[in-house]
């Protein structure tokens, strides 16, 4: 059986465990919780809500033997990672000055030039997020073929080592934490291709690390400007929906300007707030039968989700 | 509701009336910018104290004639914050007391204070215990100081879940335990650090027997710090080697005592948190108006002034409007900047007190110490 759920954030309210019932699903479950970075193997409060059978990948203990055991690999992964923040650097200038002229032509004075313009702004900030996820692919796939990571000795160790625990565990639980951290270590143990016949199930970074690309986001951060950011392609497992961990934290989606633009800006994916207890079953890469939670509309309402 | 107290002054009103008034409002009473501040009591005199620089600090209350009920219409700017208490006058006595109809307060070392809250002034939300953010622990240290020939007691501030493996940052606080008492330091840390604002980190309170002394640029205190309480912490606690990962906190004398530290032991602080700094020098001399306790003060700031260095790497300056010192602050401003350090420098409408430096800890801790808020969902 295959299948992807995303779910809220589980820490203070957790529902995997239920899902795991209504789903009718059986271990054993292949946990990843990389995202914890050095916290990854205190897993045992997760262990018991899943009720399951389960065995931790240990992406990020890998990660780190890898770099141990490879030290020239080890160089160029920081030289990879100050690539991506120089880009991602330039990019956030760019993407203030056009959210800003976003804002403020959204909110000028209505009259017959107003949705021509505005629409005219939204392309700008789309072309942007384009390119420079466009900039972080091609980064990221350069820096693959240079170092054929997928064929080194340290790294094709523990691949077999994974492949063998996925082999025998049809459920696969991806947790929270640093997204970026998160999707690195899954994509670099090649999980992109191997986990498309497993029932997923995942939740915060984890939810955001599965789609086709992972946009940071906080609308009142105590420094900067609050604009969400693409920050890189995702694992690509699915596409259509947009999911937001933490959005009653982290989104104002009560100004109804400020969600008007996440959702147009972020079009055609569904802008999916995930928050505790609410879930998404997704069918076709949509959501369907079973989802439980929200979807922000292009007028910036916020609406239950109808499958 | 609106409230126009003159006019209810002159309605001649009985102790009926002024029941339903205090009934059907809180005071002080906002009507945009205009407050009105209201007491009711036999006096002979009543007077609003407050301790707003630059106002006449003793404001006399008007008396509604044949009642006991006394009122004073202020203009306060937006976003202010005023601490302030009620003068009575009987018989020539005079007693300070909290505003008996206003239930905010500030505790201080000296006791509290009646707060008033200007128009726009939010009171921030990461001021209060959040049940989700896991609480740090406080442990007791103690330093053998060669320096102070005494053993001193330290505390420190343990993040929750703190790991022996990972190195975190360090931040020193002056007057510490009060920042804890009057600044709810600790609820703060807990805070930002649940919303990733700010790493876990941990946080050395440190406190004085003298600090009008040791505070006051003495190179003593400096080597304490620096080569006495650093070091030992070091030792005991995973401490994240690098000058940007080590702060120093300070208010009033603790930010001198902070910037003396720093600029006699350049490359060792990366990040410094200056709130009221009592930053006072002279461009002659050494005569100044602020008494004996500045003396030091000045001949230090007189001395960083002449030349300054590069005490720092990032340094956030904050000081209130209503205080005395802001000139100093202001004036301290393009110095700092010049040296090429990073700076910013942010003021508030409030005065030189423990909740003025508690509102400015969010965006002072973030800048210096920025948290994985963009990167970590859980």
């Amino acid at each position: 059986m295959s299948g992807i759920v995303l779910l809220g954030p589980q820490r203070l309210q957790p529902t995997v465990g239920q899902i795991i019932q209504d789903l009718d699903l059986a271990g054993p479950v292949a946990a990843i919780t990389g995202g914890w970075e050095e916290r990854e193997h205190e897993d045992d409060e997760l262990t018991a809500n899943l009720e399951l059978e389960t065995q931790n990948l240990e992406l990020y203990q890998r990660g780190e033997q890898v770099l141990e055991d490879d030290p020239d690999l080890f160089r160029a992964l920081q030289d990879l990672r100050a690539q991506r923040r120089k880009a991602q650097a330039l990019y956030r200038i760019s993407l203030h000055g056009a959210m800003a002229t976003l804002r403020a032509v959204a909110e000028a004075p209505a009259s017959e030039y107003s949705q021509e313009e505005l629409t005219a702004a939204f392309e700008v900030v789309r072309a942007l997020d384009a390119r420079h996820l466009e900039r972080i692919t091609r980064i990221e796939a350069s820096f693959r073929k240079r170092w054929a990571t997928a064929r080194r000795q340290s790294v094709r160790r523990q691949r077999k080592e994974i492949d063998e625990i996925l082999e025998r565990c049809p459920v696969v639980a991806v947790a929270g934490g640093h997204v970026g951290v998160l999707t690195d270590l899954m994509r670099f143990f090649g999980l992109d291709s191997r986990l498309k016949r497993h029932q997923l199930l995942a939740w915060s970074a984890g939810a955001m690390a599965l789609g086709s690309r992972v946009i940071l986001f906080h609308d009142s951060p105590p420094q900067g400007f609050g604009n969400a950011e693409v920050w890189g392609p995702g694992l690509g497992l699915y596409g259509q929906v947009l999911p937001f961990p933490q959005a009653r934290k982290r989104l104002m989606l009560d100004d109804s300007l400020r969600a008007t633009i996440l959702a147009r800006r972020f079009a055609p994916q569904t802008c999916v707030p995930l928050d505790e207890g609410e879930h998404l079953v997704l069918v076709d890469g949509r959501p369907g039968a079973g989802s439980s939670g929200r979807r922000l509309e292009q007028d910036g309402r916020l609406v239950e989700l109808s499958p | 509701m609106k409230l126009s107290i003159r006019e209810f002054a002159r309605s001649a009103p009985g102790p009926a009336e002024i029941d339903a008034l205090l009934e059907q409002h809180t005071f002080p009473h906002q009507d945009g910018t205009t407050t009105t501040f209201v007491y009711r009591g036999e006096a002979d005199e009543v007077r609003l104290r407050h301790f707003i620089y630059g106002l006449p600090s003793s404001q006399p209350f008007n008396a509604i004639a044949g009642t006991d009920l006394w009122y004073l219409v202020y203009e306060l700017p937006e976003c202010s914050r005023v601490e302030y208490k009620i003068e009575l006058v009987n018989e020539g006595e005079t007693q300070w007391i909290l505003d008996p109809l206003n239930p905010y307060t500030a505790r201080d070392p000296f006791g509290a204070n009646s707060v008033c809250h200007g128009p726009g002034y939010v009171r921030p939300r990461w001021i209060d215990p959040d049940p989700d953010a896991r609480p740090g622990t406080l442990r007791n240290l103690i330093v053998p100081s060669r320096v102070f020939d005494e053993r001193r007691k330290l505390q420190v501030y343990i993040p929750a879940r703190m790991r022996r493996e990972r190195d975190y940052p360090l931040l020193i606080v002056h007057d510490g335990p009060d920042f804890v008492r009057y600044s709810g330091l600790t609820t703060v840390l807990d805070n930002l650090i649940y919303r990733l604002e700010i790493p876990p980190m941990i946080v050395a309170l440190t406190e004085s027997p003298n600090r009008l002394e040791e505070y006051a640029g003495d190179e003593r205190h400096a080597e304490f710090i620096a080569k006495e309480v650093l070091p030992m912490i070091r030792t005991k606690l995973p401490i994240d080697p690098s000058p940007s990962a080590v702060g120093l906190l300070g208010a009033s004398f603790g930010a001198v005592a902070s910037l003396s530290t720093a600029w006699r032991y350049p490359g060792v602080f990366g990040r410094l948190l200056l709130l009221s700094g009592s930053f006072a020098f002279t461009d002659i001399g050494e005569n100044h108006n602020r008494g004996p306790a500045f003396d030091p003060v000045v001949r230090f700031m007189n001395a960083f002034r002449d030349q300054p260095g590069t005490p720092t790497e990032k340094l956030f300056l904050g000081c209130g409007t209503y205080e005395s010192l802001i000139y100093e602050n202001r004036s301290l401003l393009p110095l700092l900047q010049a040296t090429g350090m990073d700076v910013r420098y942010v003021e508030s409408r409030d005065g030189h007190n423990w909740e003025n430096w508690r509102d400015r800890l969010r965006e002072g801790l973030s800048w210096l110490f920025p948290g994985p808020l963009w990167m970590v969902y859980e």
